[in-house]
């Protein structure tokens, strides 16, 4: 029972090729087994978003995921945001203050990132149903949402 | 808050994935987009022995017209949907119940076919499926067979699926002309599941009687149910504030026992059945004189 499986994925333009227990999350596996700690792992039901990266350029909760599924992906986490430097969302979340503790900020990062791929001028009402599913208990929505406006605006220029 | 161990099986075939359920009949539970089921098997709440993943059986995923209406694969997730120009075309009220389904990250894996099968009492797609009177394929062992949106649904969480068989599409008929429709629902926060929920379809004739309606509740009972009672009282008149405040008490009182716990009670949903109705009626009306 529960044989362990062969993945193989790209995670930040890096190949891996692991073996991988069937029950094992993608999050536990992207922190546990890869070393890859920036992404989150809050409620582990899919309510907080702390642990979302993007799989295949989509923005997905990994704690709702097995690893045995990204078998082929290519998967996006907060490390792969910046390429040695901060990313310009990273960047406007530190200028207006969009995070406290930071432990929901890769999460927020991460939603962040797919909302700007697709739409560079979202109006609030898209940025508050883009990151409606990421809770933040400390730093407060209206920083994050400034936060965002500003990584827009980084992003047009 | 971590799985308890199963083993893993990950099919190419809807026939793969039939005889893989009938080979571990009773342990094996189907894996859709795992946004119901994930949680569960995170939290323990479900054991199964043997997890049968359709993501990929590349066949369920796909979004068809047939016949005016709409075929979609189980395996479409709801970001598809919510994509799709075709369904905002042609069942403009199964997107607008897409767009209340949680939150971006988990209509990125979430499955129509998930959804319906999971079957949850405050989910949005039963009641949809209900009121466009939707028709599901299944396959299993002994072949194919299509069950009625009516029948469907059986009770909290359960449907009429055997255990070895698997949905595979759902198809939604053609909106018929001068139908008017609506969907509307109260969540606590964004996202959420929903409080209590209504779809209404109505249909107008002449200068503006209604000769047919469905109205769907959801929320409030073991499953998303028609509520009949309130539907014939606005059928053969004509739609306005007194008809639909009539029409919106009878269904509120249609309702059997509704849930009753942290989030609300009992006579709060029904009360919030009763607003939502008379709101979506009104809507529906509008836009069946477009």
């Amino acid at each position: 029972m529960t044989t362990a499986r062969q993945v193989r994925l790209t995670v930040n333009g890096v190949a891996y090729e692991a073996q991988v227990e069937p029950r094992t999350t993608l999050v536990d596996f992207l922190r546990g087994d890869l070393g890859l700690t920036g992404t989150h792992v809050g409620c582990e039901h899919g309510v907080c978003g702390a642990c979302t990266i993007l799989v295949n350029g989509r923005s997905v909760r990994s704690c709702l995921m097995l690893a045995v599924q990204a078998d082929g992906d290519s998967l996006t986490t907060v490390e792969g945001l910046g390429d040695g430097k901060l990313h310009p969302i990273q960047e406007a979340f530190r200028e207006e203050h969009g995070l406290q503790c930071g432990f929901c900020t890769p999460g927020f990062l991460m939603a962040t990132y797919e909302l700007l791929q697709l739409n560079r001028s979202p109006s609030d009402e898209e940025i508050k149903d883009a990151l409606g599913g990421q809770i933040c208990r400390c730093t407060g929505y209206q920083a994050i949402l400034s936060s965002v406006r500003l990584a827009a605006a980084k992003l047009r220029e | 808050m971590k799985p308890p161990p199963f083993d893993y099986l990950d099919p190419r075939t809807v026939g793969e994935a039939v005889s893989l359920l009938r080979q571990h009949d009773g342990e094996a539970k189907i894996l859709a987009g795992g946004q119901s089921l994930m949680p569960l098997l995170n939290m323990r709440m479900a054991r199964p022995g043997v997890l049968i993943d359709l993501a990929k059986v590349a066949e369920l995923d796909y979004i068809r017209e047939t016949d005016g209406g709409l075929t979609i694969g189980a395996m479409t997730t709801k970001r598809s949907i919510e994509d799709s120009v075709l369904v905002q075309k042609r069942q403009p009220l199964l997107h607008a119940a897409t767009l209340l389904i949680a939150h971006p990250q988990i209509r990125n894996r979430g499955t129509l076919g998930g959804s319906m099968a999971h079957a949850d009492p405050a989910a949005e797609y039963p009641a949809v499926a209900i009121a466009l009177d939707a028709e599901f394929r299944v396959v299993g062992p002994d072949g194919e067979r299509s069950i009625g949106a009516a029948d469907f649904f059986v009770t909290y969480l359960t449907t009429a699926l055997e255990p070895t068989e698997v949905l595979t599409e759902v198809r939604f008929p053609a909106l018929a002309d001068r139908r008017g429709w609506s969907f509307m629902e109260l969540t606590r926060r964004h996202g959420d599941f929903a409080l209590a929920g209504v779809a209404v379809t109505m249909d107008l004739e002449g200068p503006g009687q209604c000769s047919g309606a469905r109205i769907v509740l959801f929320g409030v009972g073991p499953t998303a149910f028609r509520v009949h009672g309130a539907e014939q009282i606005l059928i053969g008149d004509r739609p306005g504030q007194a008809v639909f405040e009539q029409v919106a008490k009878k269904a509120s009182e249609e309702i059997d026992e509704p849930l009753s716990d942290l989030h609300a009670s009992a006579e709060y949903r029904r009360h919030l059945a009763r607003v939502l109705t008379q709101r979506a009626l009104l809507q529906a009306t509008a836009r069946a004189q477009v």
